[in-house]
């Protein structure tokens, strides 16, 4: 008989679970540092109650859609202007490829000073998180765009803007939605630090939140966030990323 | 060519030179060509690999330019790609993100002056034309090569282009396939009246389709002989009449390679 897929790995985190719970319980380690998983589902109960954990999540989930929107919303039109303009590409391409190698915490400092603690500081390091991968994504899958089809459609009459909304961008979909869900990654890291590492009085984010249970000594709040933080990431790719990727994937016939 | 009646032709090719500078330098691919295609007409354009067959096609479709030379669509000179040659590639070229009658509707839908309910018409006619009526939701992925190459071919005919151009359309096809598109490409030519320009380097095919056979010999592409087909439509790929004009082809363009390599 064929197990359905689900169950082993339940079954296996019930297991990992109960070892740690018991672990910590029969005094192993120290529980200030080692909360149990019990004691981070209490956390987890509570600040949803409370409704901590809610407008913490909120708060952090409005900046990353933001911060990812703009900085997708400007890195695809560059990305297809690196493209499309040699001397673009020779420019800013290239600085997007070095910037985007650029931990976007390192942007902190600059955006602190720039915008003071504010929303458009995290805002600020959200963006250069994502734009710069998202413009490598966009240039490299338009210029791997197969010349037959823009031979094709130009024969048909497609010029200008048509060519790139009908040909180009559609050809191109699947490499910017890649490019996209690792822009997304990078958001949500740079965020994260963003709001760890710094003090924004306009709202208390995830990153406000594990801060202050590192410094509150509370163990279960930091690994609470963190599986938040983890299970965001998740979800994201889940309901979002991973449906699109495979249905662009299967309409096209590219499924194995 | 001297007892072509003077008729506007389709398409007129005037002394047309086309060069690439490519890694090897400065390379010719067509010399001097020069060729009246008239209204109606299958001409096929058949050459071994290097003859610059593509090149002359690109040409035609002006998705490149010449050097020197003129081409004339009617009286108007060729420049840029247009609805009025439309080109059906040796890869299918169907856009995958659309299905098949979207696919069609695509050349369609730049076609100024009609309405939606028109030009759905027109491409439910042409998949009908080729035998893929019932096939318009489906995905090019999900077809087969042959039925993928008759999409590309409703799509050409769809905008009723003047002159249709072939870039060996048929190469990349299983034997039993091709011959089946042989049949159809005739039917439609037969009852559309189009204009074909087919380019390919299977004499064969070359005979069994065209009117007249323009043979190019390679390095520089040129214009070596031109041969009238009149056997009677439809023509069987497998008929002896057939293979023994194929056989004078053949036997054409190979003395003609051998006086490239001696001298």
């Amino acid at each position: 008989m064929k197990l359905p897929r689900p169950v082993i790995p339940t079954l296996l985190a019930i297991a990992f679970l109960s070892g740690w719970e018991w672990y910590v319980r029969t005094g192993h380690v120290n529980e200030v540092l080692v909360p149990s998983p019990s004691h981070i589902f209490k956390w987890f109960y509570e600040s949803l109650v409370n409704g901590e954990l809610l407008s913490a999540t909120w708060v952090t989930m409005r900046r990353l859609m933001i911060g990812f929107a703009i900085g997708a919303a400007l890195g695809v039109p560059l990305g297809a202007l690196c493209a499309r303009v040699r001397w673009i590409r020779d420019t800013l391409g290239v600085l997007a490829l070095g910037l985007q190698t650029l931990p976007s915490v390192c942007w902190v400092p600059l955006a602190l000073l720039w915008f003071g603690q504010e929303e458009s500081a995290v805002l600020f390091v959200v963006v250069m998180g994502t734009i710069w991968a998202v413009v490598i994504a966009v240039q490299e899958s338009v210029l791997s765009v197969q010349p037959l089809y823009l031979r094709a459609g130009m024969t048909m009459g497609s010029q200008g803007w048509h060519l790139w909304s009908r040909v180009i961008f559609p050809a191109a979909l699947p490499g910017i939605v890649s490019g996209m869900k690792q822009g997304w990654a990078f958001a949500w890291r740079s965020l994260m630090a963003a709001e760890i590492f710094v003090v924004i009085l306009t709202g208390f984010g995830l990153g406000s939140l594990l801060h202050a249970g590192r410094e509150l000594l509370r163990m279960d709040q930091v690994m609470g966030v963190m599986t938040v933080v983890v299970g965001v990431g998740l979800l994201a790719d889940i309901i979002f990323f991973a449906p699109l990727e495979r249905w662009l994937r299967s309409s096209r016939g590219l499924e194995r | 060519m001297s007892n072509d009646k003077v008729i506007t032709p389709a398409l007129t090719l005037r002394n047309v030179t086309k060069r690439f500078v490519g890694a090897a330098g400065r390379v010719t691919a067509v010399e001097d060509i020069s060729l009246d295609v008239r209204e109606g007409e299958f001409l096929v354009i058949v050459g071994p690999s290097g003859c610059g067959k593509s090149t002359l096609l690109s040409l035609l479709a002006g998705l490149e330019q010449t050097n020197e030379g003129s081409i004339l669509l009617g009286e108007d000179p060729v420049r840029l790609p247009g609805r009025d040659r439309l080109v059906m590639f040796q890869q299918d070229a169907l856009f995958p993100w659309l299905n098949v009658l979207e696919n069609v509707l695509f050349g369609l839908r730049l076609k100024p002056g009609l309405t939606e309910e028109e030009r759905l018409e027109s491409a439910r006619y042409y998949l009908s034309l080729v035998g893929l009526a019932d096939k318009e939701k489906a995905r090019p992925h999900e077809l087969s090569g042959g039925m993928r190459q008759r999409v590309a071919l409703a799509r050409s005919l769809a905008p009723n282009p003047r002159v249709l151009l072939m870039d060996e359309p048929f190469s990349a096809l299983d034997a039993l396939t091709r011959d089946q598109l042989y049949g159809d490409i005739q039917q439609i030519f037969t009852k559309r009246k189009k204009t074909i320009i087919l380019v390919t380097h299977n004499i064969r095919e070359a005979v069994c389709l065209g009117d007249r056979v323009v043979l190019l010999s390679p390095h520089p592409g040129r214009v070596r002989e031109v041969f009238e087909i009149n056997l009677p439509r439809p023509r069987r790929i497998n008929d002896p009449e057939l293979a023994s004009l194929a056989a004078k082809v053949t036997a054409a363009l190979s003395s003609h390679i051998n006086e490239g390599v001696n001298s």
